[in-house]
C-alpha cells in the first residue's frame, strides 16, 4: 500500500488519531494565536477609520472571519457527514459531530456581532432580510445536527441521523453566501473577492487575512481537541484509554 | 486613550463585539479540556470500581 494511503487508514484507528491529535492540537493554537492577536490589534487600533461609517466598522474584522467560519464549518461537517455514510468510518463521523458545536458558536457569534453593528448603522438589531434570515437558518440547522445527536440514544445510529441532516442542510450553505445577490437586501454586498478587484482599501485587508488565516487555525485546533475527547469517551471501556485514565488495564 | 477606547461614539457597539470574539475562543478552547478531565475521570472511577469488585 503507498505510504500516504497507509498514513491516512492508520489516522481512523482511534489511538493513532488520539495521540495524532494530542501533537498536533498545541501547534494549531499556537499558529492561530498571533494572527488572531495582530488581526485584533491592527483592526481595532492600526486601520484608518471608514470614510462613511466612521469606527463602528471595525466590527468587520470580527463579523466577516466568523461568518466565513460558520459557512466553511458547515462545509467541513458537511464533507465529514458524507464520508461517513458512504464509507461508513466511524472517525469521520465523530469529526462532522464535532465541528457542529464549533460552527453553532461562530454563527452565534456572526449573528451577534451584525447584530451589534446594525444597530449604529441601520437604525435596527435585526431585521428578516435575506442574508440575516438565511444565516438564522444555518444556526438552526447546527443546533439541529447537535440535538438529534444528543437525543438517540445508540452512538452510530445517532451519529448517522445526524451526519444525514447536515448533509441535507449544507443546501444552506450557498444560499447564505449569495441571499445578497439573488435578494434585496439590507445587506452589503460581498466587497472581498477572490476573482476580480475587491472593493476595499488595500490597509483594511491585512487584518482581515490575518483573522481569517487565524480563525481557520484555530477551528483545526479546536475540532482536534474536540474530536479527541469525543473519541476518548466513545471508546471509554477499551484498554488504551484506561491507560491514558492512569490505571491498570484488564 | 480614552479616544481610542470611544470609538467616535461606537465604542460601546466595537468593544462588545471583541468581547464576545474573545468570549467564544475562551469557552471553545476550555470546553473540551473540562469534557477530557471529566471523562477521564470517569473512566479511572469505572477501573476502581472494577478492581474492588475483583478483589473482594
Amino acid at each position: 500500500m503507498n505510504p500516504v494511503l497507509r498514513w491516512f487508514h492508520q489516522l481512523g484507528s482511534p489511538p493513532t488519531f488520539n495521540a495524532f491529535a494530542a501533537r498536533w492540537a498545541p501547534w494549531l493554537y499556537a499558529a492561530a494565536l498571533p494572527l488572531l492577536a495582530y488581526g485584533v490589534w491592527a483592526g481595532l487600533f492600526v486601520v484608518p477609520p471608514d470614510y462613511q461609517q466612521g469606527d463602528s466598522y471595525r466590527i468587520l474584522f470580527v463579523h466577516v472571519p466568523s461568518a466565513w467560519m460558520s459557512l466553511f464549518i458547515f462545509g467541513v461537517m458537511a464533507l465529514n457527514a458524507f464520508i461517513a455514510l458512504v464509507w461508513r468510518i466511524k472517525l469521520s463521523e465523530t469529526l462532522a459531530m464535532c465541528c457542529a458545536p464549533i460552527g453553532a458558536g461562530f454563527t452565534l457569534l456572526t449573528l451577534a456581532t451584525g447584530s451589534l453593528w446594525g444597530k449604529p448603522m441601520w437604525g435596527t438589531w435585526w431585521t428578516w432580510d435575506a442574508r440575516l434570515t438565511s444565516e438564522l437558518v444555518l444556526l438552526f440547522l447546527y443546533l439541529g445536527v447537535i440535538g438529534l445527536y444528543a437525543a438517540i440514544e445508540d452512538r452510530r445510529a445517532a451519529a448517522r441521523a445526524a451526519c444525514f441532516l447536515a448533509l441535507v442542510g449544507v443546501v444552506n450553505v450557498p444560499i447564505v453566501h449569495f441571499s445578497v445577490e439573488w435578494w434585496n437586501t439590507l445587506h452589503q454586498g460581498a466587497t472581498i473577492r477572490l476573482i476580480g478587484k475587491s472593493t476595499m482599501d488595500a490597509s483594511m485587508i491585512a487584518p482581515l487575512i490575518a483573522m481569517t488565516f487565524g480563525t481557520k487555525f484555530w477551528f483545526a485546533a479546536s475540532l482536534l481537541a474536540r474530536t479527541r475527547v469525543a473519541t476518548l469517551e466513545l471508546e471509554g471501556g477499551k484498554d488504551w484509554v484506561r491507560r491514558l485514565a492512569g490505571g491498570p488495564t484488564r | 486613550m480614552s479616544e481610542m477606547l470611544e470609538m467616535g461614539r461606537y465604542g460601546v457597539y466595537v468593544w462588545s463585539s471583541y468581547a464576545l470574539f474573545g468570549t467564544l475562543l475562551a469557552w471553545d478552547v476550555l470546553a473540551p479540556r473540562l469534557r477530557a478531565r471529566r471523562v477521564l475521570r470517569e473512566v479511572a472511577r469505572r477501573q476502581q470500581r472494577e478492581q474492588a469488585r475483583k478483589a473482594a
